[in-house]
């Protein structure tokens, strides 16, 4: 054999090798891969530490979301554009010291849900008795989210409503009603936004209010003048809603300021999130923009400045819909987790895992997407995410819902989306050349991802062997501890679907600690205040929330799991005013309300 | 083994054409031929992503970009004992950089690798008949779906940086000769844009739409004039690219995402494999004798 002939020989077998190297590469990973089969409890509890049981029904939860009819002109591809406006928050609004839940509707005229806690593990729908269910009239829109924040520190959490259409604030009446202040308050009278957060981005005790457009507030959805409404671009469009920050005035009245003080955007915002990411004192915020990149605000505590594309996380373009922090590793800083699109073949877009990167901290601070290191990457059309210690190891896990458009099974949409996403602004911007839908479904019927941390830079997906096995199209995530003992439960918002309700059991070896804050020169809510829990030589820092995830809210309450037999050394509670407040060697497996010092 | 790519990769005139009479015009560009196509690539990638960030990361692409020349340069010396100029992997390299959309840096080498090896495995009569990026990325649509997808939506959707690729693609194939077949492309997929819009009753803008995005600007401009993978003669040129969107009007009826590519990757190859059967029956056809 020549030396050519041998070589030629040996190029067939590095060919055939390439060629296989797809096949190798997936067997490996599915060596590493999550635990998909199915367990019993038992068996959950014994290899994960906990199990989740779906209870809706049994806690008398049985909710169903509406998506909304809009302007028949929009009829061809309405599952697409009315596929969103399910969304869950968890507020205590009546101070009895158990967790309630909201829940939006989207029809018009179908009604939205207060689910107040009856201490008995079930709940009741109270909206309509306090005012807050019936806001989905004719002409006003529809809801698409809640959040819950005590803009004028009375004690009692006020609710602002997010609509496509006129926004609301309830302000509560002590727990007893619900009074609508929206025109006293002075918002707009239209906005079509997903998103809303508040937070004291000034730190003048008193809570402000961020609200992110998507579809243009120009636009009514049900009195089309144009078809022209969909983005210009499937990942670089700019001509989504506005931006609105509601700088509170303290009198119950609200000023505009957002393009004062340099947020000015019209990309297509689907999920916010504050926390302070530099350890500045004030609370940066993050945006989850869909065709687009994101946008992360860094506030000097009187402006905000843009610095997505500084810090890594606004160069690559995708379709954001989730922002969540959390303190994966332990080490006292957040990363930011933003849910994308991912489907086999056509659109490979991979959630994102912002990380602090090593070395860069305050306004150097950059960040590099390590999802797919970490095993957090791939969730199908990922919509509603939150961190939470689900088996109380100490590490925070992350749940994921997922699933855009379950109509029929076995018809897809994609190739006609794709089609249409790829083309031009003047094409991909007018439904009306977008073909109809006919009943396919579009990235449907998925299953969930709960990722276990190891705490080691690893997550493993175990939603199917600890229960969480449905498959409808889900939005929003809220971890929250509904029955006080100490574990947090998932209650997961679907789009034309249930509620879903799922309770929590933890290996009881595992201890936990519970925060409840209190601000007094602080927001009242505490929103912003930052706990950092010292135990077995580790820290992990949580921070008070006033909306994150997709259109979600979780219990104000801080919650950090803690293992086998824990070591508490300190905590130290930094309230929104920059007072510090240390507790030394609290007791575990208790909650702790904590009120700001004088 | 013949050389794969030591040739230009837009030759000034392709086999058979006539050679260009003296005094005639100078060429529009001075540059050299071979380094037309690498700067007109070069360029779309530079603008597309100064003007829009179309790259994930810059370290995908150089991976792609990198790979892709490594190897050729190794195999071209395994089996022509020489350095071969490295415009055609670079092309290759820099196409699946772009085309190819994973989260993994692993599938932009992969990509890479099977496209250029294909040109030295997959041969016939010593001609590699698989464009090497079109067979590479198939390939991995094929076999790593769950990892990988191509360009599809980057670039802005906005018309002005289409305008300026056609408009600099267009005289740039102009002046390689090789205009016809993009043109015939064009006015094809176009027709049958409309043909598929009665058949289905889908908005004629949603059939037009993929050629208005910039994946196809590559594929037309670079994928289907690649002259070391086309038959020889501008009729069967155009004869071949018709097919290739004929065939991909039928497979875009059975909704099939990757349309262009496959349809290159089956028509492309089948009418090398005609071409070079038809070349080897003329060989070896006896002559006729000349009546004395």
């Amino acid at each position: 054999m020549t030396g050519n002939r041998i070589a030629r020989v040996l190029l067939a077998f590095f060919f055939i090798a390439l060629l296989a190297t797809p096949f190798v590469i997936k067997r490996i990973s599915a060596g590493r891969e999550a635990d998909r089969s199915k367990a019993d409890a038992a068996t959950a509890l014994a290899r994960h530490g906990f199990y989740l049981q779906e209870v809706s029904h049994s806690a008398g939860i049985n909710f169903i979301h509406q998506s909304p009819k809009l302007d028949p002109k929009l009829d061809p591809i309405l599952p697409e554009v009315a596929s969103m406006g399910a969304s869950v928050s968890i507020v205590d609004f009546d101070r009895d010291g158990w967790p309630d839940i909201y829940v939006t509707n989207s029809a018009i005229g179908s009604k939205n849900a207060l689910y107040r806690n009856m201490h008995d593990g079930t709940f009741k729908d109270v909206a309509g008795e306090v005012g807050i269910a019936d806001v989905n009239q004719p002409g006003t829109g529809v809801s698409t989210g809640a959040v819950w924040g005590d803009y004028d520190n009375d004690g009692y959490e006020d609710l602002f409503l997010i609509k496509w259409g006129r926004p609301e604030l309830f302000h509560n009446d002590q727990g007893h009603g619900f009074t609508r202040v929206t025109e006293q308050a002075g918002l707009p009278p239209w906005i079509n936004a997903n998103t809303a957060i508040w937070f004291d981005y000034d730190g003048d005790g008193l809570l402000d209010l961020f609200v992110g457009g998507y579809y243009s507030e120009q636009i009514d959805l049900w009195h089309l003048t144009t078809t022209r409404i969909m983005p210009e671009s499937f990942e670089y469009a700019k001509n989504g809603g506005r931006k609105y920050l509601f700088h509170n005035l303290g009198s119950g009245k609200f000023e505009e300021l957002s393009a004062k003080v340099g947020i000015d955007s019209r990309r297509w915002a689907l999920a916010a999130a504050a926390a302070d990411l530099r350890g500045t004192g004030h609370p940066d915020l993050f945006v989850a923009n869909d065709y687009g990149v994101s946008e992360l605000y860094f506030n000097d505590g009187k402006r905000f400045h843009e610095v997505g594309e500084q810090t890594g996380v606004g160069f690559a373009p995708k379709s954001g819909m989730n922002a969540a922090f959390g303190d994966i590793l332990n080490q006292g800083r957040y990363a930011v987790y933003v849910s994308n699109i991912s489907e086999d073949g056509i659109l490979i877009q991979g959630n994102n895992l912002w990380m602090p990167k090593e070395g860069t901290t305050g306004d150097a601070t950059k960040y590099q997407n390590l999802a797919r290191d970490f095993g957090v990457e791939l969730g199908g059309w990922s919509f509603g995410a939150q961190f939470g210690d689900l088996n109380n190891d100490g590490t925070l896990d992350l749940y994921l819902t997922n699933g855009y458009i379950s109509l029929d099974r076995k018809r897809s949409y994609w190739y006609d989306f794709s089609k249409v996403a790829g083309g031009n602004s003047t094409i991909i911007g007018d439904a009306k050349n977008w073909p109809a839908f006919e009943g396919r479904s579009l990235s449907g019927y998925q299953t969930k991802r709960v990722w276990l941390n190891d705490g080691a830079g690893k997550f493993v997906d175990v939603a199917q062997s600890v229960g969480a096995t449905d498959v409808y199209d889900g939005r929003s995530v809220a971890l929250v501890d509904l029955w006080n003992r100490g574990v947090l439960d998932v209650v997961v918002a679907n789009q034309n679907g249930p509620l879903l309700v799922y309770k929590n059991t933890v290996a009881p070896q595992n201890e936990w600690i519970e925060f409840e804050l209190e601000g007094t020169s602080s927001n009242r809510s505490a929103i912003g205040a930052q706990v950092t829990l010292f135990w077995n030589g580790q820290k992990q820092v949580q921070e008070v929330s006033g909306g994150s995830g997709f259109a979600a809210e979780n219990d104000r309450r801080l919650h950090f799991g803690l293992g086998t037999n824990p070591q508490i050394e300190n905590v130290v509670i930094r309230w929104p005013s920059g007072k510090l407040q240390t507790i030394d060697k609290p007791a575990t497996n208790q909650l702790h309300k904590m009120k700001e010092p004088a | 083994m013949s050389q794969p790519t030591s040739v230009p990769v837009f030759p000034a005139r392709s086999p058979g054409e006539p050679p260009r009479a003296s005094g005639q015009r100078k060429p529009l560009f001075s540059l050299d031929n071979r380094y037309i196509a690498p700067a007109f690539i070069t360029c779309i990638l530079l603008a597309g992503h100064l003007s829009f960030g179309i790259l994930e990361s810059y370290q995908k692409t150089l991976l792609a970009i990198v790979t892709s020349i490594a190897l050729e340069l190794v195999l071209g010396r395994i089996f022509f004992h020489k350095w071969l100029h490295p415009a055609s992997a670079y092309i290759t390299g820099i196409s699946v950089g772009i085309l190819v959309r994973s989260p993994a840096f692993w599938p932009y080498a992969l990509c890479s690798a099977i496209s250029i090896t294909s040109k030295y495995v997959l041969r016939v009569k010593g001609r590699h008949i698989w464009n090497p990026s079109n067979f590479g990325i198939s390939v991995m649509l094929f076999l790593a779906a769950e990892t990988v997808a191509t360009l599809s939506i980057q670039w802005g959707n906005y018309l002005l940086p289409m305008l300026v690729i056609w408009a600099l693609g267009s005289i740039i194939i102009w002046r390689l000769r090789r205009f016809h077949i993009t043109g015939i492309y064009v006015a094809s997929f176009i027709a049958f844009a409309f043909l598929r819009s009665w058949m289905t009753g889908s908005p004629w803008q949603s059939e037009i739409a993929p050629i208005t995005g910039p994946m196809y600007q590559l594929f037309i401009f670079f994928m289907i004039t690649d002259p070391k993978t086309t038959v020889r003669g501008r009729r069967g040129q155009c004869v071949v690219v018709f097919l290739v969107a004929l065939f991909e009007m039928v497979l875009r009826l059975y909704q099939i995402v990757y349309a262009p590519f496959y349809a290159l990757f089956i028509v492309g190859p089948t009418a090398m494999l005609i071409e070079i059967w038809i070349d080897s029956r003329r060989a070896n056809a006896p002559k006729l004798a000349v009546p004395q």
